[in-house]
């Protein structure tokens, strides 16, 4: 008895010496600044004013709704949402477009994955800075695609003009994506039983009819978490619009968590919580949701 | 029958133009950030038409990053934190996955969201509160601090990872080796370390590929030369009013150097690391 209660406790210590390090450094490095992080968003914390920090409740949050010309906090909701809805659309459809086309493995196949698939392992920063270059107003190669193909008559400056330097980072951020996709469903779609199409083909259904009655059924669940991943992922990319637009011209291409990033490099601390607080707050909310909404029509069939 | 022959030539046809477009599209912001750094004077490099191929190819805006800037060092750095969470991240991770792969004990479920949230938080609401922490233990603008944080970033991705690799191994094996007498800990070692290699190439490939593009915290945490990493002197170079093209693509085109041998050797396991959590269930 007494060594079964021993080995027990052997057992426990040796679980619990296994996981410290993987839970003791994020509480320490995440966790905690969170949580001092989320006190700052009640907080008047300025470090351009240090000597004056307060409580000011829901201050900051008042500042960022604030109905006034000057405010470009509800441009900067709106542009998120062009920004996660439309690169989202983009890199779905055409990843799984490309995905169709490359489930039957043909010479190369393998080589043709490794290149399309690079861009995903370069930091959105990188690209940012690629794209740049490209959309360039007076130089840049685009304009010169476009010109050349008589499309327009005069080089246009893409990323200084405010109608389209969200879109021009849209157009990056489609590019960026579509690898991820492409690869996860490439990897589904291989491994769905060749068993259920032959079936169909007995049955005599068509390639339409199979792609929606056995190919979108057995990827299901890796289409449900690859678009919630990315969706998260989006949201939380500012990078590339750090490197390409800095948010401009005058805070047009700002998305919400670029637009906080600059409030921290201005200092205002207490403000930039407040801002993180509501995305932390937007992704459990929708995770949720959308957990709850898929799971439902997971049982239904 | 021969209809439906043409029609699957045509078919196969289309797939291939298809597929190569794809791939000039992928490629073409490579090609022409190369094509830049090669260009060895401004005139050739802003001029309008573009003229694609560099009349005289040159390294000079290579030249000018390394010796003029400080590009060399940067790289050094950035390979420092890169490889050290690559060995930590992916050891602790180790550790803990096992445990969650193999053991049922009360606070899993909490432990796994407790990972899972840490990926929703935005760098940016820890970045202040960190900064104050970091300069009163005075580990601002030290090296060490960014592998640390960089450690900090990828352990969650190689729990969740190696543990879904560790799911996949039967436990029957390590049973074996506890009944020749194996203690846990060696039997971890000897018997499933081995098996989960995949794994762990994966883990390791995603923390040096993640550290060596981290840009925010680098920014706020170093501001001296001597530790800047990549990211953070290209930065300095995009904030200026007047970017220098040429030396800026040098500096991007080098940048690539080290993800591009990752991709030419290790590829296969970056595809089945990403793939292996979600693809698995």
């Amino acid at each position: 008895m007494k060594s079964k209660l021993r080995l027990k406790q052997r057992k426990n210590l040796f679980i619990f010496f296994m996981l410290l390090p993987a839970v003791v450094i994020p509480l320490i490095f995440t966790y905690y600044p969170m949580i001092v992080g989320s006190k700052m968003a009640f907080q008047s914390y300025n470090l351009m004013n240090i000597k004056n920090i307060k409580w000011i409740g829901l201050g900051n949050f008042a500042k960022l709704f604030e109905r006034s010309t000057s405010n470009s906090f509800y441009t900067t909701m709106w542009n998120t949402v062009k920004w996660v809805g439309i690169s989202l659309f983009f890199q779905f459809t055409v990843g799984f477009a490309l995905a169709l086309l490359l489930k039957k493995k043909f010479k190369g196949s393998a080589v043709y994955q490794g290149l399309i698939f690079f861009p995903w392992a370069v930091s959105g920063f990188i690209i940012g800075i690629m794209w740049r270059w490209m959309f360039n107003g007076t130089s840049g190669v685009i304009n010169d695609i476009l010109v050349r193909f008589h499309l327009i008559e005069q080089p246009i400056g893409w990323l200084s003009e405010k109608s389209t330097s969200l879109l021009s980072a849209i157009i990056a951020n489609i590019w960026y994506g579509i690898p991820f996709f492409t690869i996860m469903i490439t990897a589904a779609l291989r491994g769905v039983p060749e068993e259920l199409y032959e079936a169909c083909d007995v049955d005599g259904a068509n390639s339409l009819k199979k792609f929606i009655y056995v190919t979108v059924p057995s990827i299901r669940s890796v289409l449900v978490l690859t678009v919630m991943m990315r969706i998260i992922w989006i949201f939380n990319f500012p990078d590339l619009i750090y490197s390409m637009t800095q948010g401009g011209p005058a805070g047009s291409s700002n998305i919400i968590t670029s637009y906080m990033m600059q409030l921290v490099q201005s200092l205002d601390y207490g403000l930039a919580s407040a801002v993180g607080l509501l995305v932390i707050l937007f992704l459990i909310i929708f995770t949720v949701l959308y957990l709850t909404a898929t799971r439902f029509a997971n049982s239904e069939d | 029958m021969v209809k439906r022959k043409t029609k699957k030539k045509i078919g196969k046809t289309l797939k291939f133009i298809a597929l190569a477009f794809n791939l000039v599209l992928v490629l073409f912001p490579f090609v022409w950030m190369l094509l830049t750094s090669l260009k060895g004077t401004q005139g050739e490099i802003y001029a309008f038409p573009v003229t694609y191929l560099p009349k005289k190819p040159s390294l000079v805006n290579y030249s000018s990053m390394l010796w003029k800037g400080n590009f060399g060092r940067y790289m050094i750095n950035s390979l420092i934190v890169s490889i050290t969470p690559a060995v930590f991240a992916v050891f602790f991770g180790v550790l803990a996955g096992y445990v969650i792969s193999r053991y049922k004990f009360r606070m899993k479920g909490p432990l796994l969201l407790f990972f899972l949230i840490t990926q929703m938080i935005p760098t940016f609401i820890t970045l202040a509160p960190l900064y104050q922490m970091l300069s009163k233990w005075n580990m601002i603008n030290k090296l060490s601090t960014l592998c640390l944080l960089y450690t900090n970033m990828m352990i969650p991705f190689s729990v969740v990872t190696l543990r879904s690799f560790f799911d996949g191994v039967p436990v029957s094996i390590e049973e074996a080796a506890w009944i020749d007498g194996c203690s846990r800990t060696k039997a971890l070692f000897m018997v499933s370390i081995p098996v989960v290699k995949p794994g762990i190439a994966a883990a390791s490939i995603f923390a040096f590929i993640n550290s060596w593009n981290e840009l925010f915290m680098a920014i706020m945490f170093i501001d001296v030369d001597k530790y800047k990493t990549i990211p953070v002197g290209l930065n300095a170079l995009i904030l200026k009013y007047d970017i220098r093209w040429g030396e800026m693509a040098a500096g991007t085109v080098m940048s690539l150097i080290p993800t591009m041998i990752l991709f030419a050797f290790a590829q296969k396991y970056m595809i089945e690391g990403l793939t292996a959590g979600s693809v698995k269930g």
